[in-house]
């Protein structure tokens, strides 16, 4: 596969968000540094979501309820350190809310994966959704930590001392930092041998059990990494926000990830920051012009799917098999 | 006689939601799309039945030209638009009809403004009727329980008797068969389409009386919709009314005595809170067990 | 001058802004998409017709007023709420409609020292515990309406009421609020799911519990559907129904028309209030938008009176945090629902009054005043404010 066009587009992108924080500063428009960093949480969930279908061949409805319970378990665990009567062990540290969100986030998804695996396609995809609506619904009547009124995080992890994430520009560069290695693993994983299994499975999966391969333990392992990246990108979300509500696991949160993921580019490397990218921007834009601006983003989808109909990021390579 | 109350309700929604998923699943079936945009047609149908009854007074003027519209328009986005993503497979299909939703959403919202329409019930059909001592029950309801069998029969006529039927099964059962075969695909697609959204249309106009016509009504009842075509069985009309009674059933069984029956044995608080959620998730769950043993549907079309 | 009182004065200067303000920026964060957009629509409307009166301008201060959407959904509506803050930079945030938002912006404005003069209802941790001198409220707390009602309930003697309310904290809140007053027995309760459109199931588990009153809680599409689907089981004759403000305000009317004749609420303002304010307040709405002021309208109308009040009373000096607060606190100004003062916790002490769906002399369905259930009403949870 040829990497030329792919590298130099993630070179510029990131000397690009690199230097947002000062030129912001500099423009006094210090409000973009917080859009950006919103970007890249989804980017990590939109990352997620196309490792699970553009290398899984997973058309998964799963991964708003994945996001939701690791931003929950960030929450969760935070606010459990505050209080004097615990029924969790809290924690307020990011070296371990962090991690546990991710853990929470593959756990859920193995579980869900492993039902749900014993189907295909669009039916697949209807049990993810099922198992989606569950975890909402959950969350939603989970009146101690707040229910439909969400629960509100008092401040953000504690990542190092003196780095304090409070500071908008050094969290944002954790989530440019976080961003980057979980690319990079991902370009990894795709890259190695359980990648080319995996791509095996997703063109022909009857050819590769026919070969001796479980598929089936491929694909759990594969849609456990995504759910470990939604988790992931939960927690972020979970920290720029400090409130975390039942709404980030509603089915409509996981079509928009879908949706952003198939404008992406399914299966392109840059595909999550760029479909995160062209989503948040445009309805960023338009919604501070009209209030029509659904209107717009609903042209700008057809448009891309009518003329770029393998995603954005797939304007950069040539086509793949 | 709270039993027979709510298997009358059961049946109704039943109805309802196998007219919706019927159009779904010939849609899916034969044209394999996948048409999340499949609500607005219901939303539209309600949308146009409330502005034409306020204006003209007559209920069936207002059912017509409701039926018309959404198959008008049905039939124009599918040439238009849809006809193009047909071969791209089901993702670009996906973010085109999400991209529809948003469309009609924010359309119908600039047309009809923002706040929910209020559509009156017909004069004639506004009492109720006292079906046996104790229970007197909606005459509209059951008027919407009549049209809904009187249309199934006919949608069961048309496939099972009619040579559009026959297109229609074999396209569902196999299209490239079918189109070797000589049935005319295209024509046979737009068509297609402008049934399902007719269908939903007509029970968005049904249902506009008594419940509350407003913007992204259509969202909150296509997920029902597909759990209905996915138990039931994709391209399969039958598999529709199945599944559509089943889960109607789930629905209106489990809202109703669900909280009651676990107040039985849980302390009341515990009851209170636990009945209505559980209620709410049956569905799924359902889903997910039938699809657990019977991982294409209880009845699926192709053979 | 000697030292002291230079150093005074540098001191003086120094713990004010060096700019005097020029113009007040209120962000108006609102749900702008969805189907609870009308009634968001309807509180900005109020909030700009007042400020057409004085021709633009809050005390001597011109007005910019920017709208932004929260989509009513706590994140979208933090990110909106932070584009207000960081590069609009307002000065006072109002126009939330729910509390699931409310709660996620509110500390964020406290911490940026943004006003936030909340015009819908006040979730309870807002009016309790974490009461905040930057946080208002000009509406009322959640339960007071389920407390008014309780006690009118109670006054009409009925002894078994049934209870409706959707399953999430705030409509058991409001269950819990009504309960708090209401000292008769409770037929059955049953909460619907929220967004639910056919109450079938739920109206003949209420014939078959044979209450003799029933109390709902629900707003938007929800209201109106449950309101005709209870007219056409032929329910609301035998067993009367009574609603929070919510649940039969201007926009449910609109929707259900006449199922919901003879139907009662309470709320703290209605439209046929007879003080000049509201007066002045109804007939301005109905020339400009050529029909009645809801609840909302009236909540926009009022937030924009309270500001213009305070701001006179500081001279345009909003940059004096302090100063503004405690205009703000005084709140010297003829409210159209009647008697009007902050409670120590930010939140209206006001009376609530019970109303009644009735034709009027057009043969509009409109609300109708009835009888003034308590005055000077506090909220409940004023006592878990420490302010």
């Amino acid at each position: 596969m040829k990497l030329g066009a792919t590298w130099w587009f993630g070179i510029v992108a990131v000397v690009l968000l690199v230097l947002l924080p000062p030129i912001a500063s500099f423009t006094q428009q210090e409000f973009y540094i917080g859009v950006a960093t919103r970007v890249l949480a989804y980017a990590i969930a939109v990352s997620s979501l196309n490792l699970v279908l553009g290398h899984g061949g997973m058309l998964s409805l799963a991964q708003g309820s994945l996001l939701g319970a690791g931003a929950y378990t960030t929450a969760i665990l935070t606010v459990e350190a505050t209080k004097d009567v615990t029924f969790l062990p809290g924690a307020t540290s990011a070296w371990i809310t962090w991690p546990a969100a991710m853990l929470v986030g593959a756990l859920l998804g193995l579980a869900i994966a492993s039902i749900s695996l014993r189907t295909r396609a669009i039916f697949f995809l209807m049990i993810t959704l099922a198992f989606n609506q569950m975890l909402y619904y959950l969350f939603f009547s989970m009146k101690v930590y707040g229910g439909d009124d969400g629960l509100g995080m008092a401040a953000r992890s504690d990542l190092l001392p003196g780095l304090a994430l409070e500071n908008d520009t050094v969290f944002f560069y954790v989530a440019l930092a976080l961003f980057a290695i979980f690319t990079f693993v991902q370009h990894r994983l795709v890259h190695s041998r359980f990648g080319r299994v995996l791509e095996g499975i997703r063109i022909n999966e009857p050819r590769m059990q026919a070969l001796g391969f479980d598929t089936y333990r491929y694909k759990l392992v594969c849609f456990a990494i995504g759910g470990a990246g939604s988790g992931l990108a939960g927690a972020l979300l979970a920290n720029k926000n400090l409130f975390v509500s039942p709404g980030l696991l509603d089915w409509l949160q996981s079509g928009t990830l879908l949706v952003m993921t198939i404008l992406g580019g399914v299966g392109q490397l840059w595909g999550g920051l760029l479909g995160a990218a062209a989503y948040l921007v445009i309805e960023e834009l338009l919604s501070a012009y009209t209030q029509r601006w659904q209107i717009g983003l609903g042209v700008a989808l057809i448009a891309v799917t009518l003329y770029a109909p393998r995603g954005l990021g797939a304007l950069f390579v040539p086509r793949r098999p | 006689m709270l039993f027979l109350e709510q298997t009358l309700n059961a049946l109704q929604l039943g109805l309802m939601l196998f007219l919706i998923a019927a159009g779904l699943t010939l849609v899916f079936g034969i044209m394999d799309l996948v048409n999340l945009a499949h609500g607005s047609f219901y939303m539209l149908g309600a949308y146009v039945a409330a502005t034409v009854a306020a204006k003209s007074g007559s209920f069936a003027a207002a059912f017509l030209v409701a039926l018309a519209a959404a198959a008008g328009v049905g039939m124009l986005v599918e040439w238009l638009l849809l006809r193009r993503v047909y071969g791209r497979g089901h993702l670009s299909q996906v973010l085109v009809t999400f991209a529809l939703i948003l469309i009609a959403n924010e359309t119908v919202r600039w047309i009809w403004g923002a706040n929910p329409i209020d559509m009156g019930v017909p004069r004639s059909l506004a009492g109720s009727v006292a079906l046996a001592p104790g229970l007197s029950y909606s005459e509209y309801r059951l008027a919407i329980i009549v049209a809904g069998l009187a249309l199934a029969a006919a949608l069961f006529w048309m496939v099972n008797c009619t040579r559009l039927g026959i297109w229609i099964r074999a396209g569902a059962s196999n299209r490239d068969m079918a189109r070797a075969l000589g049935v005319d695909t295209s024509r046979l697609f737009t068509l297609v389409f402008g049934l399902g959204a007719a269908l939903s249309a007509f029970a968005g106009a049904m249902l506009g009386p008594i419940l509350s016509v407003q913007v992204g009504m259509g969202e909150a009842i296509i997920i029902l919709a597909f759990v209905v075509v996915v138990i039931g069985g994709i391209g399969s009309v039958r598999g529709a009314l199945l599944g559509s009674i089943v889960v109607a059933a789930v629905d209106t069984y489990g809202r109703a005595f669900l909280p009651s029956a676990l107040g039985a044995f849980l302390p009341l608080d515990i009851a209170t809170h636990l009945g209505p959620g559980l209620s709410q998730v049956s569905i799924f769950v359902l889903m997910a067990a039938i699809l657990f043993f019977r991982p294409r549907g209880l009845m699926p079309a192709t053979g | 001058m000697n030292i002291r009182t230079a150093l005074l004065a540098a001191l003086a200067l120094a713990s004010t802004p060096p700019w005097a303000a020029d113009k007040i920026t209120i962000g108006f964060l609102t749900t702008r998409t969805g189907p609870l957009s009308g009634i968001s629509g309807e509180k900005l409307e109020g909030f700009q017709l007042y400020l057409k009166t004085t021709g633009g301008k809050l005390g001597r201060l011109p007005v910019e007023v920017i709208v932004a959407d929260d989509q009513n959904n706590p994140d979208a509506g933090r990110q909106a709420f932070e584009r207000l803050a960081k590069r609009d930079r307002v000065d006072v945030l109002t126009g939330i409609m729910f509390s699931n938002v409310i709660l996620s912006v509110a500390p964020a404005a406290v911490q940026s020292k943004i006003f936030f003069i909340n015009s819908n209802v006040q979730p309870s941790e807002l009016a309790g515990e974490r009461c905040n001198p930057y946080i208002f409220n000009t509406a009322y707390q959640s339960d007071d309406t389920d407390e008014a009602v309780g006690r009118y309930v109670t006054e009409r003697a009925h002894k078994n009421v049934a209870l409706l309310a959707p399953n999430f904290p705030a409509g058991r809140d409001h269950l819990n609020g009504f309960k708090r007053a209401y000292k008769g027995a409770i037929a059955v309760e049953i909460l619907p799911k929220v967004g639910q459109l056919d109450f079938s199931v739920e109206i003949a588990q209420i014939r078959a519990a044979k209450p003799d009153a029933v109390f709902v809680f629900l707003f938007g599409g929800m209201a109106v559907n449950f309101v005709k689907q209870y007219a056409q089981a032929g329910l609301a004759k035998e067993i009367p129904l009574y609603g929070a403000a919510s649940t039969l305000e201007e926009d449910v009317l609109r929707g259900a028309g006449e199922s919901a004749l003879g139907m009662v609420s309470a709320s703290n303002w209605n439209a046929d209030l007879d003080n000049p304010a509201n007066k002045r307040f109804v007939a301005l709405h109905e020339k400009e938008y050529k029909r009645r002021p809801s609840l909302y309208s009236f909540q926009g109308w009022d937030t924009a009176a309270l500001l213009d009040a305070a701001v006179k009373d500081v001279d345009g000096k909003i940059e004096n945090r302090e100063a503004f607060r405690a205009a703000l606190r005084k709140a010297s100004f003829s409210s159209a629902r009647g008697p009007f003062k902050f409670g120590p916790n930010q939140v209206p002490i006001q009376d609530w009054y019970a109303r009644r769906v009735e034709k009027d002399a057009q043969g509009q369905v409109v609300n109708r005043y009835l009888h003034t259930v308590v005055r000077g009403h506090a909220d409940a949870y004023a006592s878990q404010c420490k302010m």
